[in-house]
């Protein structure tokens, strides 16, 4: 780890100011994946900018019922949120899914969002990397690459995005909301993490003078009907090969409307509207999830080690659909809702 | 030698709680690295990051302008230590030429320390670690060994204390080609590591040129002691080597590592303390369980009687050292059959040298041949304990000799019994749209004892003090010898204080292999006896020297160990601990997902000497079983010859919520051949077995041998998907060793 200065703004305003004024700086939050990186050598940053001195901290439901979940929110506060688990229990299953409750307890829901990829070559920095060091070539494509992309990866890079909670934001249609020099900007979830293409540097479109100030859900109509499933290779501190976040409206035994993400598979949380769309107007079954699967994975492709993922994802999307119609993320405690074989 | 004082014991089996248990519990137990000297420095690796070369330049300038940087070792600069292959080797060295640090500028393995950054303190070491560039001249290293498996060689030399390979009986091929039914396997299993927490660290304080004190993490204090001595030229009694408290080790602290040397080096080259403790990465940079390939042929007859079995390996080592274990002996030792094969050879990759890893050998080869029996059971319409139960060897086929107690029977039957072993259907059962399955394997371990001392001491006011340099890795080795000593002479436990892990104290052997208990616990009792008998023969002197202390000295004396000849394998009888595991699984075929419900082990490791400490045992290697079952496996990258998953976080054992119920069943029959306490060892037994129960039940959960470990999503989801196919259940793959 190489030394570094720490600077605590206290206001939104001040914080801006640092990034403007050092173009190396790093904020810092949890410290959960940044200080690992940080001593990989991954990260080098010369300052750290700690905002959580920023009143970031409250989850509020507004007069419209959305709910507003401030930047700096933990992880473990927002899942056990009674109004959480109530309107958007995907929220707390998907949260609840991802890392150890001492990890939980440090991260923080903008921290979450700006996590970085677990693929093995990305934190070894003797190992080819374009997201760590752009026009370095990419050694994952030919190497191990089980826990990496099927889908929307580029040559240039085949990393997945770590994050259990985002799978859930895409399917809920979540905004990020950012402040920045010239003032807020809303960001609809599915624009906000990028796809690698030629700047897999790049994860997200966020500006680099700007800051995640706070995530908005709108009311939910899948409070019911959803679930999240994550297959992974231990039951708990894993990331997923494959987790999926499903949601279904059901009116009169018809399906209205229906949300499917995918983790685990691309450079960001998947999303593909055709897929939701062949639901709507049928009845919930093993056929028409099956159905919207194939459309969700059609231009998968697999690297070497991962072709498993591809099938594996067709029968998680219908099992977390089969899951969520039942309504069986409201049977069982949140903490095991995400598991297979419970 | 008798038992007699011992026979209705207060304290031995009795489920006494950790005796260093409070102060662990609450810091107070110091590890290696909790030491600190006045004008300590800190030191920091220099790790490689190729796997094959030579170190062409060593750029440090900018590392040593960096304040508080007080020097930089490497090849370049190491200061005059022993040339010669013999300082380097010690008790447990495989043949070869052991790893020596910094001898030259070539890089033989990912991971190899090519410079040591030595400052004030430990964040400036690290800092200055990161700013020396080094430049390699790299040459392509072959960490594939599929690649090799062709130039796989018998080992010329045998490693010291093996049992070695079986020799041939009958003629198995003939017999194979006779046999129906038949099982021919293949198996593999991957590189794995120990990962104790405690990382690998060394506190070297430097007393003066001749003279130097040493907390090192080992699992044998007076091996370091040797090692030191004969590499840094020191007089042994001059170098203190403790080690009282080792946060796990498994094997990885049998051999000295390299920051011993290189904190040692450090220290006498600057007259000064000098602290050094690997990183999490760095663990991946030295012994491990080694990758195998195994081939299984097995024959029976119509009824079920076996007529046959071979069993072949091909273990990887390192080009510099033929590293081996006792991986194809089992079979010898369970199954009665007319003929039999073995071979086990090696071969040679650019990777650190494997080590002794928890149920070294046997662990690997067990999950083959286990494996292999239960398919055979299957193709001979036989429930795999009734089948077992038919081939059981009443003797040692190897040494040809009986064994000194054999409770395998019992295991089996009381095992079989608290599981609900009578509930199992072939094919398994469904639960709703998850599959049940069960299973069950044969454990098997060495019993051994090494010689080892002890020193027992009573003080006027009656507190006794027991010494001995043996190792407590954390198995309850301090509280077997206070139960012991507290029993032999009469006393309460709390008037017993026992010492552990210093190369000052009586000579032991590394712990280790199963053997600590028995030897150590046989010393402790000698020790005890002695001072007993001198007590009551001083008894009438006492007024003279009321206030000196008496001590008396006992060695572990077991029979067989009485000449040189017999301490290369002559015994009379084959002493042997064994375990039956039963398992329970349900797997979700649609998603490839295993949990593992429950297990229950059964185990016969002769006297148990404190059921507590015992049951932690037997669960701890039955949770490593499961790991090596399911999660365990290093991967390498065989372009760059480096491991990628190099984290905690990503190089997966089990956590909390895959562990399930284990039920844990003693058969206490002591083995008074062995020991005068009847004492067997826990401390592979519970491991061993326990892959090839789990890999049994998920066959019989959803038709699908797996037969290379570990048991990922992919490989059984690959499985399923073929049977899907296929619909042919339990197929084996045809191997080379059968046909040959």
């Amino acid at each position: 780890m190489r030394p570094f200065e720490l600077v605590r703004p206290d206001t939104m305003v001040q914080a801006i100011e640092y990034l403007q004024a050092y173009p190396a700086a790093k904020l810092i939050a949890g410290g959960t994946n940044l200080l690992d990186l940080m001593k990989e050598d991954v990260e080098q940053p010369h300052i750290l900018i700690d905002v959580t001195r920023l009143p970031l901290t409250s989850i509020v439901i507004t007069d419209d019922g959305s709910l507003r979940i401030g930047a700096l929110v933990k992880n473990t506060d927002l899942a056990y949120n009674p109004d959480v688990m109530e309107g958007w229990p995907l929220i707390s299953a998907a949260l609840l899914a991802g890392a150890s409750p001492q990890l939980r307890n440090m991260a923080t829901t903008a921290g979450n969002l700006l996590q970085r990829t677990r693929c093995y070559y990305f934190y070894d920095t003797a190992a080819a990397c374009n997201k760590r060091s752009p026009g370095q070539g990419c050694a994952a494509i030919k190497g191990h690459n089980r826990i990496h992309a099927i889908l929307g990866s580029s040559d240039q890079c085949v990393a997945t995005h770590p994050s259990d909670f985002c799978v859930a934001l895409a399917a809920l249609d979540a905004v990020v909301v950012v402040q920045g020099p010239l003032g807020e900007r809303r960001i609809a979830f599915a624009d906000f993490h990028r796809l690698p293409g030629d700047s897999p540097e790049r994860d997200t479109t966020l500006d680099r003078h700007e800051i995640v100030t706070a995530v908005e859900l709108a009311p939910s109509a899948y409070a019911v009907h959803c679930d999240y499933l994550k297959l992974r290779d231990r039951r708990s501190y894993a990331f997923a090969l494959v987790s999926v976040a499903g949601c279904l409206e059901i009116r009169d035994g018809v399906i209205v409307s229906a949300r499917i993400a995918l983790g685990g598979v691309a450079h960001k949380p998947w999303r593909d509207y055709r897929a939701e769309q062949s639901l709507v107007g049928k009845a919930p079954g093993k056929d028409a999830f099956a159905a919207a699967a194939s459309i969700l994975l059609s231009e998968a492709k697999p690297l070497r080690d991962n072709a498993f993922k591809i099938e594996l994802s067709q029968r998680a999307i219908v099992h977390a659909l089969t899951r969520a119609a039942a309504g069986s993320l409201h049977k069982l405690p949140l903490e095991l809702g995400n598991r297979p074989l419970q | 030698m008798t038992i007699a004082h011992v026979t209705s014991p207060t304290h031995i089996g009795k489920p006494v709680s950790r005796y260093e248990g409070m102060d662990k519990v609450t810091g107070r137990a110091r590890y290696a690295a909790d030491f600190a000297a006045p004008g300590m420095a800190h030191a920091v690796v220099v790790s490689a990051d190729i796997a094959l070369g030579r170190v062409t330049q060593l750029l440090t300038a900018e590392a040593e302008r960096l304040p508080g940087v007080i020097a930089i070792l490497s090849h370049l600069n190491c200061p005059d230590v022993a040339k010669g292959d013999k300082a380097y080797q010690d008790q447990v060295s495989p043949p070869g030429s052991p790893f020596r640090p910094f001898r030259d500028e070539r890089v033989m393995f990912d991971g190899q320390p090519i410079a040591l950054v030595v400052a004030e303190d430990f964040e400036t070491a690290r800092h200055a670690a990161r700013l020396i560039h080094v430049v390699y001249e790299q040459d392509t290293a072959n960490t594939d060994m599929s690649a090799v498996l062709g130039i796989a060689y018998k080992p010329p030399k045998k490693r010291f204390g093996m049992n070695g390979v079986p020799g041939r009986r009958g003629d198995t091929q003939d017999a194979l080609r006779v046999a129906h039914p038949r099982v021919d396997a293949h198996y593999e299993t991957p590189p794995a590591y120990h990962h104790p927490m405690e990382m690998h660290a060394t506190t070297a304080i430097w007393i003066s040129d001749t003279k130097i004190h040493v907390h090192d993490k080992t699992q044998g204090a007076q091996n370091s002691r040797n090692y030191i001595a004969a590499i840094f030229g020191y007089s042994k009694d001059d170098v203190i080597v403790e080690a009282p408290y080792i946060g796990g080790a498994f094997g990885s602290g049998l051999r000295p590592q390299y920051q011993l040397f290189l904190a040692v080096l450090a220290a006498r080259e600057l007259k000064r303390p000098v602290q050094l403790m690997l990183t999490r990465q760095q663990m991946f940079s030295f012994g491990h369980r080694p990758q195998t390939h195994q081939n299984i042929s097995l024959g029976a007859t119509g009824e079920g009687l076996m007529t046959s079995i071979f069993h072949e390996v091909v273990a990887a080592t390192s080009t510099y050292e033929d590293y081996q274990e006792d991986v194809v002996h089992w079979a010898e030792l369970l199954y009665a059959t007319e003929n039999a094969s073995y071979a086990y050879a090696l071969t040679k990759l650019d990777i650190a040298t494997p080590s002794d890893m928890r149920a070294p050998g046997g662990g690997l080869g067990m999950f083959a041949i286990e494996s292999a029996i239960d398919e055979l059971a299957e193709a001979s319409s036989m429930d795999p304990v009734g089948f077992r139960l038919q081939n059981y060897s009443e003797r040692d086929q190897f040494e040809d000799r009986p064994f000194s107690t054999k409770e395998l029977r019992s295991c089996f039957s009381e095992g079989a019994a608290a599981f609900g072993w009578q509930h199992r259907q072939a094919g398994g059962h469904s639960d709703g749209h998850v599959r049940l399955g069960m299973g069950m394997a044969t454990g098997i371990w060495e019993a051994n004892i090494l010689p080892t001392n002890a020193l027992a001491r009573r003080h006027s006011d009656g507190r006794i003090e027991i010494e001995t340099a043996m190792a407590d890795i954390g198995t309850g080795t301090y509280t077997i010898c206070q139960q012991v000593a507290a029993d032999v002479l009469g006393v309460s436990l709390d008037m017993v204080s026992v010492r552990l892990g210093d190369s000052r104290l009586a000579n032991a052997p590394v712990e280790g292999g199963s053997f600590g208990a028995a030897s150590v616990t046989a010393a402790v009792e000698a020790a005890c006896k002695a001072l007993k008998n001198k007590l009551e023969s001083s008894a009438r002197d006492i007024g003279k020297h009321a206030n000196a202390p008496i001590e008396a000295e006992g060695g572990s004396d077991p029979y067989y160990f009485k000449t040189a000849k017999a301490l290369l394998g002559f015994k009379s009888h084959s002493t042997y601990s064994h375990s039956a595991v039963f398992a329970e699984v349900a797997v979700e075929p649609e998603l490839a997902a295993i949990h593992v419900r429950r297990i229950v082990i059964a185990v016969d490791a002769g006297r148990i000497l404190n059921p507590k400490t015992a049951r932690s045992q037997i669960i701890g290697g039955a949770t490593w079983g499961l790991s090596m079952a399911l999660h365990e496996e290093a991967l390498r990258d065989h372009t760059s010859g480096r491991i990628v998953n190099r984290s905690l976080g990503e190089y997966h054992f089990p956590v909390c919520a895959d562990i399930p119920d284990i039920k844990v069943i003693f058969i206490e029959t002591p083995d008074t051949k062995l020991n005068p306490l009847g004492v067997k060892g826990l401390g592979e037994i519970g491991l061993v077995g326990t892959a090839a129960a789990i890999a049994n039940a998920i066959y019989n959960a959803v038709g699908v041998r797996m037969r290379k470990l570990p048991i990922t999503s992919e490989r059984l989801f690959e499985g399923l998907v073929q049977n899907e196919r296929h619909r042919t259940i339990g197929s084996a793959l045809p191997l080379k060793g059968a046909s040959a």
